[in-house]
């Protein structure tokens, strides 16, 4: 065990850790039984994230991997709230002790993140990143969430249950993982609604609740009657205006029965999956798990209407289905525009 | 012409008391550490205890009063701890400061850790809801920005005019006055500078905590871990721009609040022309340069950050 296990500035990850050690006891203990067969040894996987577990991204991450878990394909353990100049330590740290896939999110240690990518040939890695994959890292695949296509039919969505023609959106940070989400949203909203106005805010934070009900608040008071629930406190602000709202990569209508219409769900299992896939194989490799997040892939979906079943007008319901179908079947491509989204 | 019409609007005064809520318990809170001598750099990290504790206390089935005065319990203890090694044991006030801001944050999320491992999503509380003043919340303008808030929106008025009694208006206040002036002034009248000092510092920190606990009882409904994001440090500035009056530094947090409720409504009237964080910068920017204009004049407590020890010459 490396001895900087014990650094007492570990960021919150101690728990995870703990497992994660006791789980290498347990396997240790095992390695010595005769009757164990190699071949179902579930993988052992390690995530770092640098936010609570409870963000919505990574939650999406989370949840995959425990499904994984449960289902004995692996072994998981987690750090969260790693903080950026902690990352790479921690990365290197779970290399050490064995574990076979590191997942997590680098937008903020892309270098570094490569370099221990590098120290660790054996090692596979399966990155959120912001860049694409390189054939110099061979053992570094990159993902992240392109749930364009279901951004957009919830775009259709709101474009017909607008009536002021007038749609609010709060964001974090404009980058390319956000923008991009937006963009198809308002190419959806268009399809049904071409001369709705957008308010575009960005908060400059991923954790400030207050401030994004207060920018919604901000939003809607100017007559915004449908809210782009990118952040939370979004949802919270339309529901006390009683106005709608459309989730991102959560569902969180059982928290707002009443305002959430609908929301471009996020499904990490088909990237996960298919990682663990290639790591039994021996064949992972560098490479865009980008796609798997597509719809045609499963990695995206619309949710149910739910609360607002027989709410949102049948024409728009159709044009969703038809899409849909032609999506999955290659015959329709959402854009990709990672461009920052602009008030109009 | 748009962009003057904003200020005419109801809504947008309210969002502006509505921010300044938290802003205001917090800076009364360093208000009356430094007033009696002692800089509070704690306040960041003793804003999220007590955003944490009040949110806990209320979920775990207490009632919403219960979690502010949990929230102000939890807020003065982090207050005594810093007391104690910056007054007795004249610790650097910065270091401390900074000290408990990292402890105070990194505690608060590994309990939340501790009592919620498995959630996926923050789980939420019903926060305060706004309590109209009848007649008085029928006044324009002035009715709902004023009269028809939250409790603890009232509550924050209440502090401010209760500091600046206890402050101007009573012997207590002139003891802790005089400690951060001229402590052996203080000794001189049989008074102890460190037990006022301490008590100070751990009632400052209680407000503090107070107004942390707006944001996950009042503003909002749920804990997360960055959710200060920096209106600690805003206070410590609003203190100095209030020249460590109460009233002047109530005025501060509510021009600063009222900025940045005026850059998330300006945000939408330019078209994205301009760059979002041009508007993130603006309650900023105006506060330096406010700042600038106002504190220059400013009289400090003559001795502040300076440890007191009995006896010394």
């Amino acid at each position: 065990m490396p001895i900087d296990r014990m650094n007492p500035f570990l960021p919150l990850s101690r728990r995870g850790l703990l497992k994660g050690a006791g789980a290498t006891a347990a396997l240790a203990a095992g390695a010595g039984l005769p009757n164990r067969l190699l071949a179902q040894e579930p993988i052992k996987v390690a995530a770092v994230y640098t936010v609570p577990v409870e963000q919505q991204w990574v939650s999406r991450i989370h949840k995959a991997a425990n499904t994984a878990k449960e289902r004995g394909d692996i072994e998981y353990v987690f750090s969260e709230n790693t903080s950026n100049n902690d990352y790479e330590r921690v990365m290197r740290e779970y290399c050490e002790a064995g574990h076979k896939l590191i997942l997590g999110e680098v937008f903020g240690v892309e270098e570094a993140a490569r370099s221990v990518a590098r120290d660790y040939p054996d090692v596979a890695f399966l990155m959120g990143s912001s860049f694409k994959e390189d054939a110099a890292v061979p053992n570094f695949a990159v993902f992240d969430n392109y749930i364009q296509d279901a951004s957009y039919l919830t775009g259709i969505i709101a474009g017909a249950m607008t009536k002021s023609k007038n749609i609010g959106m709060v964001g974090g940070y404009p980058i390319p993982e956000v923008n991009r989400l937006m963009n198809a949203f308002m190419a959806g909203v268009k399809e049904t609604a071409p001369e709705t106005k957008f308010q575009v805010a960005f908060i400059g934070s991923w954790f400030d609740p207050p401030k994004a009900k207060e920018t919604a608040f901000a939003q809607i008071d100017a007559g915004a009657d449908i809210m782009y629930a990118e952040r939370f406190g979004v949802s919270d602000a339309a529901k006390e205006r009683n106005v709608l709202a459309i989730g991102n990569v959560i569902d969180t209508q059982a928290d707002y029965p009443e305002t959430v219409v609908v929301s471009a769900l996020w499904h990490f299992e088909p990237t996960l999956d298919h990682a663990i896939a290639e790591v039994k194989a021996g064949t992972f490799k560098a490479a865009d798990y980008g796609v798997y997040s597509f719809m045609k892939e499963g990695g995206c979906s619309v949710s149910p209407l739910g609360s607002f079943e027989g709410k949102v007008p049948e024409e728009a319901m159709k044009l969703v289905a038809e899409r849909e179908a032609a999506i999955k079947a290659g015959s329709f491509t959402v854009e990709i525009n990672d461009a920052e989204p602009k008030s109009s | 012409m748009e962009a003057f019409e904003i200020l005419l609007t109801a809504s947008f005064w309210v969002a502006a008391i509505r921010i300044a809520s938290p802003l205001i318990f917090a800076t009364m809170g360093e208000l009356v550490c430094e007033r009696a001598g002692v800089l509070n750099l704690g306040i960041e990290g003793i804003m999220t205890a007590g955003a944490f504790a009040g949110w806990l206390t209320v979920y775990a089935g207490g009632d919403l009063w219960t979690g502010v005065a949990v929230a102000a319990m939890v807020g003065a203890l982090f207050g005594l701890l810093h007391a104690a090694l910056t007054v007795p044991l004249g610790l650097s006030q910065h270091v401390v400061g900074i000290g408990i801001t990292l402890l105070a944050t990194s505690l608060t999320y590994f309990t939340y850790r501790i009592v919620l491992p498995e959630v996926t999503s923050p789980p939420k509380i019903e926060p305060f809801q706004p309590l109209p003043i009848p007649l008085l919340s029928e006044i324009p303008l002035v009715g709902p920005a004023l009269f028809n808030q939250t409790p603890l929106t009232y509550l924050a008025f209440i502090a401010v005019a209760l500091t600046a009694w206890v402050l101007y208006r009573t012997p207590l206040g002139l003891a802790v006055r005089a400690a951060g002036e001229n402590p052996a002034a203080v000794e001189a009248q049989g008074l102890s500078v460190t037990g006022i000092r301490m008590g100070a510092v751990m009632a400052g920190s209680a407000l503090m905590a107070v107004g942390g606990a707006f944001l996950t009882m009042s503003a909002f409904n749920s804990f997360f871990f960055q959710m200060i994001a920096g209106r600690g440090w805003i206070c410590i500035a609003l203190v100095v721009f209030g020249s460590w009056r109460p009233g002047k530094a109530l005025l501060g947090a509510v021009l600063f609040a009222a900025f940045d409720a005026y850059q998330v409504r300006l945000q939408q009237l330019t078209g994205g022309m301009v760059p979002y964080q041009i508007f993130l910068m603006m309650p900023y920017v105006l506060s330096i340069l406010a700042l600038v204009l106002v504190a220059r004049r400013a009289t400090y407590p003559k001795a502040l950050m300076i440890p007191y020890q009995k006896g010394e010459r």
